[in-house]
């Protein structure tokens, strides 16, 4: 496992967006290609539509469009995952929306990203949507982002448009959270810098896309300091064999643990060891983010779904008051003393709204402080009081243990998604 | 930092087992009666094998549903009875043949087996009250896959709305349903045809036979390669002749084509499918080629 002789492949996930006509369908056809990971039959199915629709090209963004409905309308709905591979990584891609009303679905997408892929189109610059999307996934704490800069064929592969456009969004990134920025100048219709480097932009000295997607270094991302372990199920045989057997499954959401360390478990505040931990029927030395493993503990403290295991001296709060910045994913407006129901980590619970503090213009990052309430696709800042204790961390630290999701009692739908501040 | 990161690096196929496992004990612990669709093919099993992981040392703590078209290969249910055995589970099958003499279902003769196992399912699922199902599906299987949640919802007729389906963000699982409603779930949506096959490989469990080479007598229907069987006769012009031959899927015998091929270990099956150039479904499912949007179709009446 961890401790491979050769380098194990590992994987990056990445959020996709950009307008209708920026040409992201089309760059991730060109990935898929160039990248070898499109089958004969999708090829040739998608050559016969682009010949029947009257195109002299291969409609690359044809291997995407899923849905019939989206096939009909011509762009992208929902949430799509594609998926390719190169020998130096496995790549999964949330391709999102980028038109106006679908912000819960970047926000879906990137919620799970190390890196976020905004598109331009050369010929526009930097769009208000560009921008939104840049917002969008720093505020979600998407690590790693890049900004492709598309269409550079339609403006002569000219260095001067390019670097107008990267000044300008250098200037724009600098009020957001962005850890890690690269801005590249591509045609995704025609190839350049995509897989392949371009021969029409001497120029430009980085990476391609692709040389970029296989080496940004996310391993470090990962919070390895404060040890945090959401209990999702008590495992007890009650056989014959492992009669005694108590274990608690779980996935790691921050830290190492290992055989031996003091723990609390939250939030009953008892202390106790760890005495193994199982992953299936191996005993192993430690655990570490994302495994998903057993701990058993050396005294018989009460531990059930919901709790938390963390170290001693390293524990996350535990509050009803919640502080978040929320997306609200549904029609019917956010009203101040609005209750629903809440999921974090492995706990449920239900919050009342106390406070809607302001509306984020995701645009000019103004803060609307006079209205006082959300509508779909729109993001604030929101108190929240939950009728139990979560055991939380800010979302900056910890996008698993600072992230929630606000659940409709009514009809049973997911309509917000919440990172909590701090 | 004073860690280095190196030494917790984890593989990406150890980190789509991990998320697995995760879907699993969530699902086990949220929902009152969930049950496995087992079809016998590999990505059931590895969802067993997952399964097993996920619950260890204790038992799986629910049922696999297995929906039997009468049409299924003999290999494949032999397989399946001895994973059931030696995981101790319990098996409920939901056959077809019983559905028509109960009435459940009309008895089509002109309609394919695979369109009868929907109302089929969804009677098992009906009758048995299972509110969540895990299903083998992969996004990268399908175009109308690539769209569809991990917990994807059904509503009391058994339907998927795929434009109405619920944000799911951060590995945050909304399992709420209504009475009658049930809800799909697919813990291996992010795994591709070939993690599936390195892990087959390197858990090194059993799978059915009729994957590896074999010698069969098949013959050629719609660019498909067939099983020469009397459930399936042969139209006028058609020749079977002996091949050598795997599958790379497993389906109804009537519409399960094969395709000619020496690889008979994983690590030959794994070499092949690295390098195919034909989707597993586009090569050999007879139930995928109706139309184009023949999987969207199937998927929002209950299907798989």
């Amino acid at each position: 496992m961890a401790t491979a002789q050769n380098k194990p492949m590992d994987l990056l996930r990445f959020a996709t967006a950009g307008s209708v006509d920026d040409g992201k369908s089309t760059l991730i056809g060109r990935l898929l290609l160039d990248s070898k990971s499109i089958f004969e039959d999708q090829l040739e199915a998608v050559e016969a539509t682009s010949e029947a629709k009257g195109y002299d090209y291969t409609d690359l963004a044809l291997l995407t469009d899923g849905l019939r409905s989206e096939r009909e309308q011509g762009i992208t709905i929902d949430v799509a995952y594609r998926y390719f591979a190169t020998p130096a990584r496995k790549f999964i891609i949330a391709d999102t929306p980028g038109h106006v009303q679908y912000t819960r679905n970047m926000v879906t997408g990137a919620s799970t990203a190390d890196l976020g892929l905004v598109l331009v189109d050369a010929r526009q610059g930097l769009t208000e949507q560009s921008r939104r999307h840049a917002l969008i996934l720093s505020l979600l704490r998407v690590p790693h982002l890049v900004l492709a800069v598309n269409k550079m064929d339609l403006v002569d592969f000219s260095q001067e448009v390019f670097d107008k456009i990267h000044a300008e969004f250098t200037q724009f990134a600098t009020k957001l959270n962005i850890p890690d920025l690269q801005v590249i100048p591509i045609s995704a219709l025609a190839g350049d810098n995509v897989v392949n480097r371009s021969e029409n932009m001497g120029w430009y000295q980085g990476p391609t896309l692709m040389h970029h997607l296989e080496h940004v270094h996310v391993a470090s991302d990962r919070d390895l300091i404060d040890a945090r372990f959401p209990v999702q199920y008590v495992v007890r045989p009650k056989s014959d064999e492992f009669h005694d057997y108590r274990g608690y499954g779980g996935q790691v959401a921050g830290g190492v643990l290992k055989q031996g360390d003091e723990v609390v478990v939250l939030p009953s505040g008892m202390t106790s060891k760890i005495a193994g931990i199982d992953l299936f029927d191996k005993e192993i030395d430690m655990a570490f983010p994302p495994m998903s493993v057993t701990i058993r503990l050396e005294d018989d403290v009460d531990v059930s779904r919901g709790d938390m295991i963390a170290r001693v001296n390293n524990a996350p709060t535990a509050t009803q008051d919640i502080d978040a910045m929320v997306c609200w994913m549904t029609t019917a407006p956010l009203l101040p003393k609005a209750k629903l129901a809440i999921k974090h980590t492995t706990r449920n619970g239900r919050v009342m709204v106390k406070d809607i503090q302001y509306r984020l213009d995701v645009n000019t990052l103004h803060r609307d402080q006079e209205t006082k309430q959300l509508g779909v696709n729109e993001i604030g800042r929101v108190q929240l009081r939950c009728t139990v204790p979560l055991l939380v961390d800010p979302y900056s630290k910890n996008r698993t243990t600072g992230s929630f999701i606000l659940i409709d009692e009514t009809t049973g739908v997911t309509v917000g998604a919440g990172m909590i501040n701090g | 930092m004073t860690e280095t990161h190196a030494d917790y690096q984890l593989s990406q196929l150890d980190q789509l087992e991990a998320e697995s496992i995760h879907i699993f004990r969530e699902v086990a612990a949220e929902f009152e009666k969930p049950v496995l669709m087992f079809s016998g093919g590999k990505d059931s099993i590895v969802m067993l094998r997952l399964a097993e992981k996920a619950f260890y040392p204790a038992k799986i703590p629910f049922s696999i549903l297995q929906v039997d078209t009468g049409l299924d290969f003999p290999e494949v249910m032999e397989t399946r009875d001895r994973w059931v055995q030696r995981l101790g589970i319990n098996l409920v099958v939901a056959s077809i043949d019983d559905a028509i003499k109960n009435g459940i279902i009309p008895d089509a003769a002109k309609i394919s087996r695979n369109r009868l196992q929907i109302p089929t399912l969804l009677n098992a699922i009906e009758e048995n009250g299972f509110t969540a199902a895990f299903g083998g599906g992969r996004r990268d299987e399908e175009k109308a896959r690539a769209k569809e949640r991990v917990y994807s919802h059904r509503d009391e007729f058994g339907q998927w709305d795929p434009k109405n389906q619920r944000p799911e963000l951060w590995s945050l699982y909304n399992g709420r349903l209504h009475e009658g409603e049930h809800m799909r779930i697919f813990p291996i949506s992010n795994w591709t045809e070939l993690d599936v096959w390195d892990y087959i490989g390197r858990e090194q469990i059993e799978i059915p036979s009729i994957y590896f080479s074999h010698q069969r007598r098949v013959f050629e229907r719609d660019g498909m390669l067939m099983t020469e069987t009397p459930l399936n006769p042969m139209r006028e012009g058609e020749v079977a002749s002996e091949r050598t031959v795997r599958f790379r899927t497993c389906g109804d015998i009537t519409l399960t084509g094969c395709v000619e091929s020496t690889a008979s270990t994983i690590e030959e099956i794994i070499d092949e499918v690295a390098i195919a150039r034909v989707t597993e479904r586009g090569a050999t499912r007879g139930d995928d080629k109706f139309s184009e949007a023949a999987m969207e179709d199937r998927k929002k009446e209950g299907y798989f």
